[in-house]
């Protein structure tokens, strides 16, 4: 049987992307797999009794080796603050490439814990920040140095004892530009040195916390039971500065979604599935019900996406366990039609994220497909015609021309950098000044406006004659014939409406990260929790795979 | 040291301040980090030439021909670049392309470097004493490297170099024939059995 790729005019719409959840081709799954038979070691560690100091970790192999550079400074607890213009943190970490020398690491002292306003050389790949969720973190440190263990009840509703508030990489503030380490073999994924950085800051937070226990009382403190922080991972706040990502790299997205895509289609096309496998897949489905129950926000949007999300799982299981038999033919594919007749949204994407565990034959090849050569599909083919650029938005953008800008709901928002941070925020052009200098990420309105102009334009003209007299529509031609190659490269919906919810573009990221737990704060902003119940360095030799369905919390 | 990344976002924004649109704004990004990562002095030309640009009134060329001069200032050499790379599989028949007067031509080098990647054919110009090769965006060799670019090109002379050897027929039969010393010659043994396929093409 043949199965179709799911339409792209259902899948981009941002309800539907806000809907993704984490699976077996997440990046922070993906660095685990890659990296469990590199060495990892803990070379250097240099706290005072308060955990303040400076730390090593590495993971190596052969004569590649990465070094996580730790620096824990005191700081106030007025100071300590997630948002991004907050200029100081708890811990400041930077992934540098190779072993980093003394001179390294008194040049990197100068520099990280200074973030945004510090320069970084090609040395350094990635750079990050944290800072102590201190309620728990105090908590943990109390109840080891009397030689307890911690409550686990208040560790399992926090997650984590420290959330990184931005992961850098890429060229900025002077790290290494991605040409430069491109051909490495074992980052041949999409953000896998950010991952590195992250599961290595996890580590970092147990070793601190056991060393300020161990200061505070040395005769009777206990270290954190390895059980504990197997299901402690690292939180993430994360504002809108994601957001633009998602549309400002059509190429890399359309990679994640149609990896995704083919997964979930190869998987439905297998005809006969082996009980090991139907029993795998339905082993996750109902371990995971307890990444549900402990699913815990304030948010009022959230907790509606969460019981629904909960009661339609179980809707499922009872489906699977009473109505449906894995020994019919494409099981899957049967499965799959009925989660779209039966269930909402953030269900279909969940179980479809379940689906790929028994099918590391499927997912393993896929993941290398989800990086980007970007600059190879940046030129313009401007020998094209205006009847071929008008043919591709009439078949790629058909929800898209629907839409009247003329309305004023439609237009409503607009997105810009902040000149105070320079991160991307999103404003009320009706309310606010500034829209005049709007950044080019309302793509739904522009290649509206494209269409328009291509309408009144000759048939054979071609592209460049167009572009000679309409340069401010290039950055849409350009977009345009990028989705023609590239299907799921583009949101199929209205980045600047009246009713856009911003998170769901920061879920859809975040979701490919392998974040769980998604805690919006506001439509703008959001905690999650990355790593937990991973294994710990230490296990990850030989680790179970759906580790991420069985964590205790 | 700033990041190629860097480079290029920077250059696109403070194209967009100046007045370009978003799209042409993206193109001066991808031009100056090319010209940065050859080790041309890209940033700091598109700087003298976004400070020039609101006092001189520079001209745009949207239609490029064999013989193009401005009618009185000097091109500017973002549009210029845009157009030529726009238009590239129009003119790369043409046997020369000759300009007078571009302010800044280094930006417009870089255009012409990514137009050689399209075409796929090298780009040899010319201008006062310099010469430049577009070596299909790999690299650029030039005569001034390591030299303060000049600000102005009064003249410039554009050719598509014809893809052909760069050396002789006997030069590289020379060459050939050390290359043949690893080869064996066969016996009429190794003929019958070491081949692969069958003697002959009707079997």
């Amino acid at each position: 049987m043949k199965i179709e790729l799911r339409d792209p005019n259902t899948i981009m719409k941002l309800s539907r992307l806000g809907s993704f959840h984490q699976s077996k081709l997440s990046f922070l799954r993906s660095f685990l797999s890659e990296f469990k038979d590199w060495d990892y070691n803990r070379d250097f560690f240099n706290l005072d009794q308060e955990g303040y100091g400076e730390a090593v970790y590495s993971f190596k192999k052969k004569d590649r080796v990465y070094s996580l550079v730790c620096f824990a400074n005191p700081i106030k607890d007025e100071e300590r603050s997630d948002r991004v213009i907050a200029t100081k943190w708890d811990a400041a970490f930077t992934l540098h490439d190779g072993i980093p020398s003394r001179d390294d690491i008194k040049r990197l002292k100068d520099e990280v814990p200074k973030q945004e306003v510090g320069r970084l050389t090609f040395k350094e790949l990635t750079l990050s920040r944290a800072n102590k969720s201190v309620r728990v973190f105090n908590h943990v440190v109390e109840s080891l140095s009397e030689g307890k263990q911690p409550d686990v009840n208040l560790l399992s509703k926090v997650g984590y004892l420290y959330r990184t508030t931005a992961v850098y990489g890429s060229g900025k503030f002077g790290l290494a530009d991605r040409f430069r380490i491109k051909n490495r073999e074992e980052i041949n994924g999409p953000f896998r040195l950010e991952m590195m950085l992250v599961y290595l800051v996890r580590q970092f937070t147990f070793d601190q916390v056991n060393h300020v226990a161990h200061c505070k009382n040395p005769k009777k403190a206990v270290k954190l039971d390895k059980q504990i922080c197997k299901n402690l991972g690292i939180g993430n706040s994360t504002g809108l500065g994601m957001a633009p990502f998602i549309v400002n790299h059509p190429t890399l997205l359309n990679n994640w979604i149609l990896s995704r895509e083919t997964a979930l289609k190869e998987i439905r096309e297998i005809k006969i599935v082996k009980n090991e496998d139907s029993e795998l897949f339905k082993d996750c489905v109902k371990k995971s019900l307890k990444n549900i129950t402990s699913w815990n926000t304030d948010s009022e949007y959230q907790q509606k996406k969460i019981s629904l999300l909960l009661k339609n799982v179980e809707k499922f299981i009872n489906y699977i366990e009473n109505n449906f038999d894995f020994k019919t033919e494409y099981p899957f594919n049967e499965i799959y039609l009925w989660l779209e007749q039966n269930t909402c949204e953030e269900c279909i994407e969940y179980i479809v994220s379940i689906m790929m565990e028994p099918y590391s034959n499927i997912t393993n090849p896929l993941v290398s497909n989800m990086s980007s050569d970007e600059d190879k599909y940046f030129n313009i083919p401007t020998n094209r015609t205006v009847q071929e650029l008008r043919d591709i938005i009439e078949v790629k953008y058909p929800n898209i021309l629907d839409i009247n800008f003329d309305q004023k709901e439609n237009h409503q928002n607009f997105w810009f950098i902040s000149k105070n941070k320079e991160e991307p925020r999103l404003a009320d052009r009706f309310e606010e000044h500034g829209s005049e200098l709007e950044q080019p990420l309302a793509v739904a309105r522009d290649i509206k406006k494209l269409y328009e102009k291509l309408l009144s334009e000759k048939n054979n003209s071609s592209i460049a004659e167009f572009l000679s007299l309409n340069s401010e529509l290039r950055h849409v031609v350009r977009r345009a014939f990028i989705i023609e190659k590239f299907p799921y490269s583009e949101i199929q919906d209205n980045t600047i409406s009246k009713n856009i919810v911003p998170i769901d573009m920061l879920r859809l990221k975040l979701s490919f990260f392998g974040a769980l737990k998604f805690d919006p704060r506001s439509d703008k902003w959001l905690r999650i929790c990355m790593f937990q119940g991973a294994p710990l360095p230490g296990e990850l030799k030989n680790y179970d795979e759906q580790w991420v369905y069985k964590t205790n919390n | 040291m700033r990041s190629l990344s860097e480079i290029e976002t920077a250059a696109k924004r403070a194209s967009r301040a100046v007045g370009f649109s978003w799209g042409n704004s993206e193109e001066v990004g991808k031009s100056i980090r090319l010209l940065e990562m050859f080790g041309l002095q890209g940033i700091k030309n598109l700087n003298y030439y976004l400070k020039e640009k609101d006092t001189k009134n520079f001209e745009d060329l949207n239609l490029i021909s064999e013989k193009n001069e401005p009618s009185s200032e000097a091109f500017c050499p973002i549009i210029l670049g845009i157009s030529f790379l726009d238009q590239i599989k129009l003119i790369e028949n043409f046997e020369t392309i000759k300009f007078k007067k571009i302010a800044h031509p280094i930006i417009f080098l870089s255009f012409l470097s990514r137009a050689s990647e399209i075409s796929g054919k090298k780009i040899y110009i010319k201008f006062d004493q310099n010469e430049i090769l577009m070596n299909l965006n790999v690299n650029i060799s030039s005569n001034i490297f390591n030299k303060e670019f000049p600000k102005f090109a009064n003249e410039i002379e554009i050719k598509f170099v014809n893809n052909q050897d760069n050396f002789t027929d006997s030069e590289w039969n020379s060459l050939y024939k050390l290359a043949e010393n690893t080869f064996v010659e066969e016996s009429e043994s190794l003929k019958q059995g070491a081949a692969g396929a069958g003697l002959t093409d009707n079997d």
